[in-house]
């Protein structure tokens, strides 16, 4: 018995191509139960996310499993000859490495992501429950996951955010803790600011005000998130209650300065005020950060943040590989034995047969 | 025998030292069991050394400043336990250990067991006064601990320099709130430990020297309270407030003993 995977990704095919492929979760079991009923496949997992359609299967012949697999695709989706170049077909250790690369991150778009083992154990648990997997692809998923826990627990390989938005939401988790009891300001409703309070809000942060030169967005952007808005004169009238300030206005200089902000902070001593300022040129002065409690992170230092995330993520790489190595030899080499338990059991005289079950 | 359970105790406490050294410099720290594991078995073996001690002597083991050093590292993995876990300050066992493993490596090495029968308590309340400062004491040096980690979190935060541990570090706000509950705990301790030793003979050298840090530690707790000083500062003074009391303890052993009231 060998493991095949038969997919395409992000790597190998654009949106539109994945997009024809992709399978809808509902209709995920199902799919999984069929494609495990093909002359030539014995187990069967599908995983289907928008960065990747991957057939899992162990056969008994990769030749007659992978055929069965392109069969299985052709059916669903009329693939044609120019869309199955963009698939990859492979089997034994290679397959059983991919979906440990899969799980880990290695393989996503966001090196160390790790929004993609929760999606691979819900198409593993969909299989499951449709009764399209046995023994091999069983023991294939459990260690899988178990790869998975070991990296992310032994490597640096989910450490930090790689993003602009993330970075800012550590951050804050870094300064105040839980988020439930922060009040957030967006100065200047960006698409990039609305994200970053989108990403604070999501992480509990209690409540939002918004405030732009035009009214109206602040109020629409306001309505959207479940806060409320603010004019835009009288945006520093709020100061004193908030703990969160996201700015990006398009103003030419300065808007926040130090002078303006040490009286604030004079009054509030006890509660830190975390600014992360997302506008160029910059709306806060850098003197800002100097003032006590006060934590300033502009558009550079948060991207450098971002970068130094995902170079430490990097640098675990090696590392990552050489246990999935370690797994990989380990899983072929109970695949082999249980071959061999499976070629002696098959050659045993009937009687003999009986008796050892 | 007694000794060799504090070298044991020592022992853990550095292998959770270079532990944490080790974690640190790789870049790979992580709040362990081993960690944990190790602090515990320290604090087992703290507990049987101050138990054998104190049946040896007849009383609380508070007669010298060698027991002192000891009883004072015990207070302060005792309150880790029970505070860093409630408070999810994992990583404060990781700084404790290197202090701990400093106190009972120069209690061990310095010459200051000195047997001091003469002066075994006998008094209750001499008992009580004793070893509720210690334990306060302890309270104080945990929260230097938690102030050093909040500066070091700080600073980091501050500069935009994040090293490894800093995704390990507690959010600076639970330092500041875990502080400021050591300082309540070690100041309500010290308040009963005083009001002890009034109870009894009392050395007056010691009492102002209690007074003293009673109301330096008061003073901060007011500074705090009335919203004078800003968390930063809460830790600052913190660490200030126990490296001042530690190291007049040493002098105050020497020039306490012949002044009794």
């Amino acid at each position: 018995m060998t493991v095949l995977c038969f997919g395409l990704s992000h790597q190998t095919a654009d949106v539109a191509l994945r997009e024809r492929f992709a399978i809808a979760e509902h209709e995920l079991g199902e799919a999984a139960h069929r494609l495990g009923s093909f002359d030539g496949i014995g187990e069967a997992v599908i995983v289907s996310t928008c960065n990747r359609v991957e057939f899992y299967a162990a056969a008994d012949e990769p030749e007659r499993g992978l055929a069965a697999l392109r069969q299985f695709v052709s059916e669903r989706a009329a693939a044609d000859a120019g869309a199955f170049s963009s698939f990859y077909k492979i089997d034994g250790a290679q397959s059983v490495r991919h979906l440990f690369r899969v799980v880990c991150g290695l393989e996503s778009m966001v090196l160390g992501e790790t929004e993609i083992l929760g999606q691979v154990k819900k198409a593993y648990s969909i299989a499951v429950e449709h009764g399209s997997t046995a023994r091999h692809l069983n023991k294939l998923f459990q260690r899988a996951f178990n790869v998975a826990k070991e990296v992310r627990t032994k490597t640096n390989i989910t450490r930090g955010s790689v993003s602009v938005g993330s970075v800012a939401v550590d951050l804050a988790e870094r300064i105040f803790g839980r988020l439930n009891t922060c009040k957030v300001m967006i100065l200047g409703a960006g698409e990039t600011s609305e994200q970053t309070a989108r990403a604070l809000l999501s992480r509990g942060a209690k409540s939002i005000l918004v405030s732009n030169r035009s009214y109206d967005r602040a109020a629409a952007l306001a309505a959207e998130m479940g806060g409320a808005a603010i004019h835009f004169d009288h945006w520093d009238k709020n100061f004193d209650e908030i703990d969160i300030l996201v700015s990006s206005t398009a103003a030419p200089h300065a808007i926040v300065t130090r002078d303006k902000l040490a009286p604030v902070m004079q009054a509030r001593r006890d509660r830190p005020l975390f600014i992360i300022d997302l506008a160029v040129p910059r709306d806060v002065e850098a003197a800002a950060n100097k003032l006590e409690g006060v934590y300033l992170y502009d558009i550079d230092s948060l991207r450098t943040l971002s970068e130094q995330s995902l170079a430490i993520r990097r640098q675990d790489l090696a590392i990552c590989e050489k246990m999935i190595d370690r797994h990989v030899a380990e899983f072929s080499e109970w695949l082999g034995r249980l071959g061999s338990e499976a070629v002696e059991a098959r050659d045993l005289p009937i009687g003999a047969r009986v008796s050892q079950s | 025998m007694d000794r060799v359970l504090l070298v044991a105790s020592t022992f853990c406490f550095l292998l959770g030292f270079a532990y944490t050294m080790f974690a640190f410099g790789a870049g790979r720290y992580r709040p362990s069991r081993f960690n944990f594991g190790v602090i515990s078995l320290g604090f087992a073996f703290q507990t049987a050394f101050l138990f054998m001690r104190g049946h040896e002597i007849g009383s609380c083991p508070l007669t010298n400043l060698f027991e002192v050093f000891i009883f004072l590292s015990w207070s302060m993995v005792l309150l880790y336990l029970l505070i860093g876990t409630a408070y999810r300050l994992s990583l404060l066992g990781a700084f404790t250990s290197p202090l701990v493993f400093i106190f009972q490596t120069f209690a061990l090495i310095a010459p200051i067991d000195t047997p001091m029968h003469a002066r075994v308590m006998h008094s209750a309340w001499l008992e009580l006064h004793a070893a509720i400062s210690i334990i306060a004491y302890g309270a104080f040096a945990l929260a230097g601990v938690a102030g050093v980690m909040f500066l070091v979190q700080e600073r980091q935060l501050k500069t935009h320099q994040l090293r490894s541990f800093f995704f390990h570090l507690p959010p600076i706000h639970d330092l500041s709130v875990a502080i400021n509950r050591l300082l309540l705990t070690g100041f309500a301790l010290l308040t009963i430990g005083l009001l002890a030793g009034f109870a009894v003979r009392i050395d007056w050298v010691k009492v102002s020297w209690g007074i003293g840090v009673w109301l330096i530690y008061g003073a901060i707790l007011q500074a705090e309270k009335w919203k004078r000083v800003s968390p930063r500062r809460v830790a600052q003074l913190a660490v200030a407030a126990f490296t001042i009391t530690l190291s007049t303890l040493w002098g105050l052993n020497f020039i306490s003993a012949p002044n009794h009231l």
